[in-house]
């Protein structure tokens, strides 16, 4: 969760009218990944810790220079290390810097039914507000992306903001920020695909990556985090990354032509609300949600 | 480096060995991928390993360890063969015409070693290692004292001079010019051969040495390739001459002093450059200047033995700028000395010490093994971990009567006593070491400037307060000096004056501040001068604007002549922040400052064609301005900025030849005038080229020491190297929560197939051992490795990262088997720097 000052257009659970919707839209705002000239050197891990003010967890040796197997809710990025052998046997040290995509459909959203635990603000960031989580879990399902986490603890869940708190400020994110190579760039959605596609082409021309490509997934109505591959034919062999990443038919069912039902359902659970509170009167709040970054300090 | 980090960004081709810079220099490797992403550059990774850098490199080639000079020297064939050097730049700019003596032989012709050798002492007598040519009656005549010997006590003979004019012959076709010896020599390295020594298969070496040399196609100059290392070429018994036959292959193809080029070593910390520019190694006083010997007796034979006379073909012109030593080394003992240094005591020549000998790393420790060195002062190091056999060092601690240790953490040197082999042999309460910890400051706690790889100097400031007790390193230091000068004056002694004549001119005794100390480097004027050509003066008192006003009668004072200028009376240069670069080639001349004199990219005269025009109109570093008559330029020129080309100076004016040496004559090197490929001291098979010679004959190996060594007989045979990792720094950070978190413990690398024929899985434990001792960690099973074939034989090779000892915190949860890496390798060194084989040593591997 961010404390940004960004207009929403998007929001979970939520029935009435959205503030930004129809407001005038600011441009849409992309992290490009170049995995072709990513060196894994994990300072953008650092940097999510640091900038997030995340607490250091421990890891196990696991037969790899990945930090970890994957993200947790409490590390939100995590470059993905992959050795892949090419059909003449030459090998291939795939890193793939793995975070949330920010998908311009986002199956997360889609899947929340908690009123504005999870938003979209007009440039595209998808935000989890941690206040109005239930901790159901269900956005965790309709990420085709396995991003969001929970933490077992507070029963909240936690992914990247796309340091929303920085770029409603007008910085980029902390990663973007921190990465040596420039293998990461951070601008509007165009812009970043215009370079996503030249670089792409010159991979293609002048190096030896014929199917060097762009994946910006249509089955999510694109992503906010665009990759350039050095195979856009195979992006599963990039730690599997999905080639069709679509949002699960449950969660459009869901939120689509079963909406009545679900709203049905609502209906009835209203009324046995109801019906449970004359008969048994009001129930206190057990505990109020504690701060989620427990153990903060190191 | 020759040119620096920013300065990658111009380049069309990197040959990226013996480094890992995507690993350890992750922030300077931006301007490769710079190169990459703008001018289409190609990098070719050569590693034992598939690093971080072989990820992003177009060409891939795994190497056995420690066969870097087989690689190189073929690809040196392969230029020759197929016509890609540059032969302007060669015939004009190197000594490849230049004629060689004829009893001058080639380890070809005489069974693996160069003419001279003497079995016996080991060592060779180079005087046939010389030109042809003739000397000037009367002039220039001395002998040339070698300087201190490598390992043994005894003085070596004194070499004859360098003519004074070389023979020569610029169609380069004399069957003894330095061009037809190379050709010979290198004719012997071929695909086949190389293949059968370095594992990388024939098709794989053309490809690499196709693809490098492309840059010289249809002898087009426009394009630059560069070489990139780091301690990869430094760790071997031979690496100064993996470094030079890389130099060569760089001068053949007229690479060096263009940007986008040169041969540029990586140094693996901050500050290591300033450390060896300060001095750092024994033989040296700061600034690269040589130290004296016994046998110099006095300042003037001291002059007269390191002032090189130029060495040239006739007509040609050479700077000689080494010409200038005394006036540098003069400056230098009116720093140390003061008014104390006077033309009538030699400018009190006596007071600095001689070097007797080779003081180098090895010795120190094997000295301290024998008893012979009672204490140690280890500031900045983690001495046991870091040298080779770890185990000897940390024996050699038992026996020393105290231990001074400054750092930031408790490390395994101050620590000795607490090592796991000590605990077990149970005899930890017989050693009577006295261990003295200080609490140090750590790098952002203090101020001062930095010596980056690029040469460039830059100020920082400190960023916190010293926390607690701890203190500056230069405040222990100089409180121990202060202490020790009142010893001296209150009880006298057998040489005080040394001692009590040491200038000390800091507002701070007992703190010096550095900016003081980059000033008294930088070097100020003890009398009035005037320039008589330009009429420019400067006071008694004032800074020095650099090193050509540094004068030999005592009228200067500079603490290191290669940083003048760094702090002049405009201020701390050092600590200037301008970015701005106007001719866009990474120049930024107002960004910090780089030695000599600013100058970013060094011998940059040869960027330009013999009539002074750029070799590439489109990256102009300097030219010859004919209407100025001078040499102007992006860059500051590296060349006597009013030398006409016609002339024909050499541009490599530190050269007393005044051009590249592809054959490096006399002294300059212990073990030959050109590299020859020897194996590492533990290799799995004998030499190739000379099975009777495997090893380099002069390398610097103990005799009477109880260092052990492996053979492929004994069991020892897989080949090991060691390297480190991007998430951790060194012996540092493994007491950092943060880099724990990102590589959790130590661990081995292995090639699956090896593995699966033991039937290890990655996360199982493995024992390897040396014979030295042995190293327990968990197996990291990977593609990244492969088998070699070895001279037809299967041959595995393994990694493993050296940050990892038996302090810190997983160590101290238990979660590590508190191993030393260096417990591995032996003391065997480089003949001419020192640095021991830390990688491509002998081992065997099995399940702990």
């Amino acid at each position: 969760m961010s404390q940004a000052t960004l207009r929403v257009q998007k929001i979970s659970g939520h029935a009435g009218s959205v503030p930004g919707d129809d407001a005038q839209r600011e441009y849409t705002v992309c992290k490009l990944i170049d995995t072709t000239t990513c060196i894994g050197c994990k300072a953008c891990e650092v940097a999510c810790m640091e900038w997030n003010d995340l607490p250091f967890g421990e890891t196990v040796f696991d037969n790899t220079y990945q930090t970890m197997p994957e993200t947790r809710w409490n590390y939100w990025n995590l470059i993905l290390f992959n050795e892949h052998e090419k059909e003449d046997g030459s090998l291939m040290w795939l890193m793939r810097k793995n975070q949330c995509m920010h998908c311009a459909d986002p199956g997360c959203l889609a899947a929340c039914p908690s009123d504005g635990a999870i938003v979209q603000y007009t440039n595209g960031i998808v935000d989890f507000q941690q206040a109005n989580c239930i901790g159901c879990g269900y956005c965790i399902t309709g990420c085709p992306f396995d991003i969001p986490k929970m933490n077992p603890k507070t029963n909240r869940v936690f992914k990247c903001t796309l340091c929303a708190d920085r770029v409603s400020e007008g910085l980029e994110p902390a990663c973007i920020k921190s990465c040596p190579t420039g293998c990461l760039h951070f601008g509007s959605k165009e812009d970043m695909l215009d370079i996503a596609e030249k670089r792409a082409k010159q991979l293609r021309e002048h190096s030896d990556y014929p199917k060097a490509g762009v994946y910006d997934p249509k089955g999510v109505g694109g992503t906010g985090v665009v990759y350039v591959l050095h195979d856009a034919t195979q992006p599963e062999i990039y730690g599997g990354l999905p080639a069709n990443p679509t949002i699960p038919w449950s969660v459009r069912l869901w939120k689509g032509p079963l909406k009545w039902l679900g709203n049905a359902a609502m209906l009835g659970g209203l009324l046995g609300l109801a019906i449970h509170y004359l008969r048994y009167g009001p129930k206190e709040r057990e505990e109020t949600i504690k701060e989620p970054h427990e153990g903060a300090e190191p | 480096m020759t040119n620096g980090w920013v300065d990658i960004k111009n380049t069309d081709m990197m040959l990226i060995m013996g480094g890992n810079p995507a690993e350890n220099h992750p922030c300077g490797f931006k301007w490769a991928m710079e190169a990459k992403r703008n001018r289409n550059a190609k990098i070719i990774s050569v590693d034992p390993r598939f690093t971080r850098t072989s990820s992003v490199a177009d060409l891939f080639c795994q190497i056995r360890a420690g066969t870097d000079i087989a690689f190189l020297g073929g690809v040196i064939n392969y230029a020759i063969q197929n016509n890609r050097i540059a032969k302007e730049y060669v015939v004009n700019y190197t000594n490849a015409a230049f004629v060689v003596e004829s009893d001058f032989k080639m380890p070809g012709d005489t069974d693996g070693v160069f003419s001279g050798f003497n079995e016996a002492k080991t060592s060779y007598d180079r005087s046939s290692w010389n030109y042809a040519g003739a000397n000037s009656a009367g002039g220039g005549k001395t002998a040339q004292n070698p300087g201190p010997s490598t390992g043994q006590a005894s003085m070596p003979a004194p070499l004859p001079p360098l003519p004074e004019k070389v023979d020569y012959d610029l169609t380069l076709q004399n069957p003894n010019c330095v061009f037809q010896l190379l050709k010979k020599h290198y004719s012997r390295y071929t695909p086949e051969i190389i293949e059968r020594i370095t594992g990388i298969p024939k098709e794989q070496f053309l490809k690499a040495a196709e693809l490098f040399t492309s840059v010289r196609k249809d002898g087009d100059m426009k394009k630059a390739a560069t070489v990139i290392y780091a301690v990869g070429w430094t760790h071997h018994t031979f690496g100064t001459q993996i470094i030079r036959t890389a130099a060569m292959l760089q001068l053949l193809m007229g690479n060096v002093g263009r940007a986008g080029g040169g041969v540029n070593a990586l140094r693996g910390h901050s500050n290591i450059q300033g450390a060896t520019d300060m001095a750092g190694l024994y033989d040296t006083i700061p600034g690269y200047l040589k130290v004296p010997t016994p046998a110099d007796g006095s300042f003037d034979a001291w002059m007269k033995r390191v002032t090189p006379t130029a060495s040239k073909p006739a007509p040609w012109d050479s700077w000689n700028y080494y010409s200038n030593t005394p006036k540098f080394t003069v400056s230098f003992m009116k720093t140390m000395y003061g008014a104390a240094a006077t033309k009538e005591n030699g400018w009190a020549f006596d007071y600095l010490p001689k070097v007797d000998r080779d003081y180098s790393w090895t010795n120190l420790w094997n000295d301290m093994y024998k008893g012979t060195v009672k204490g140690m002062l280890a500031f900045g190091m983690n001495g046991v971990a870091i040298g080779p056999d770890s185990n000897k060092n940390i024996d050699a601690l038992k026996k020393a009567d105290w231990l001074v240790v400054g750092e930031i953490y408790q490390d395994e040197t101050s620590e000795f006593w607490k090592s796991p082999r000590v605990i077990a042999q149970g005899d930890m309460k017989q050693i009577q070491t006295t261990v003295y910890r200080l609490p140090c400051a750590g790098f952002a706690e203090k101020d001062g400037s930095f010596t980056n790889s690029a040469r460039w100097l830059l100020w920082k400031n400190a960023a916190v307060p010293t926390p607690g007790d701890c203190r500056l390193d230069q405040a222990i230091v100089a409180e121990i000096f202060l202490k020790v000068r009142d010893l001296y004056k209150k009880e006298s002694g057998k040489f005080p004056d040394p001692i009590l004549k040491l200038s000390w001119p800091y507002t701070v005794a007992n703190s010096p501040p550095l900016s003081e100390v980059l000033k008294e480097l930088n070097g100020k004027a003890l009398a009035d001068l005037e320039d008589p050509v330009t009429k420019v003066q400067i006071k008694a008192g004032q800074q020095l604007p650099g090193f050509a006003w540094l004068k030999d009668d005592g009228t200067t004072a500079c603490g290191n002549w290669i940083y003048s200028g760094s702090f002049t009376e405009a201020g701390n240069q050092t600590a200037r922040r301008d970015p701005s670069d106007p001719s866009n080639m990474g120049v930024h001349p107002g960004w910090g400052w780089s030695w000599p004199a600013n100058r970013r990219v060094l011998y940059n005269r040869a960027s330009c064609d013999a009539d002074g025009k750029p070799w590439d109109s489109t990256r102009p570093q300097v030219w010859w301005n004919e209407g100025a008559q001078k040499w102007v330029g992006n860059d500051v020129p590296d060349f006597k900025a009013d030398s006409k080309p016609m002339d024909h100076m050499g541009p490599f004016i530190m050269n007393a030849e005044g051009v590249g040496r592809i054959f490096a004559p006399l002294a300059a090197f212990a073990d030959g005038p050109f590299p020859e490929f020897y194996e590492p001291i533990e290799s799995p098979i004998d030499n190739l080229l000379h099975a009777g010679r495997t090893h380099n004959p002069v390398v610097t190996k103990f005799k009477d020491s109880d260092d052990k060594f492996g053979t492929p007989k004994e069991g020892y045979n897989v080949v090991c190297t060691t390297f480190r990792l991007t998430e951790h720094y060194h012996y540092w950070t493994k007491n950092n929560p943060m880099n724990v978190q990102l590589v959790p413990e130590p661990f081995i690398e292995m090639a699956a197939e090896m593995a699966d024929e033991m039937g290890i899985r990655g996360g199982e434990k493995v024992k390897v051992s040396s014979a030295r001792g042995d190293y327990i960690a968990k197996a990291m099973v990977t593609k990244r490795i492969k088998a070699m074939m070895i001279d037809g034989k299967k041959t595995y090779q393994i990694g493993i990262p050296f940050h990892w000892g038996y302090r810190g915190i997983a160590e101290d949860e238990g979660k590590t088997s508190r191993t030393l890496v260096n417990a591995l390798t032996h003391t065997a060194s480089d003949p001419n720097a020192h640095t021991p084989e830390f990688k491509g040593f002998l081992v065997k591997v099995e399940k702990a």
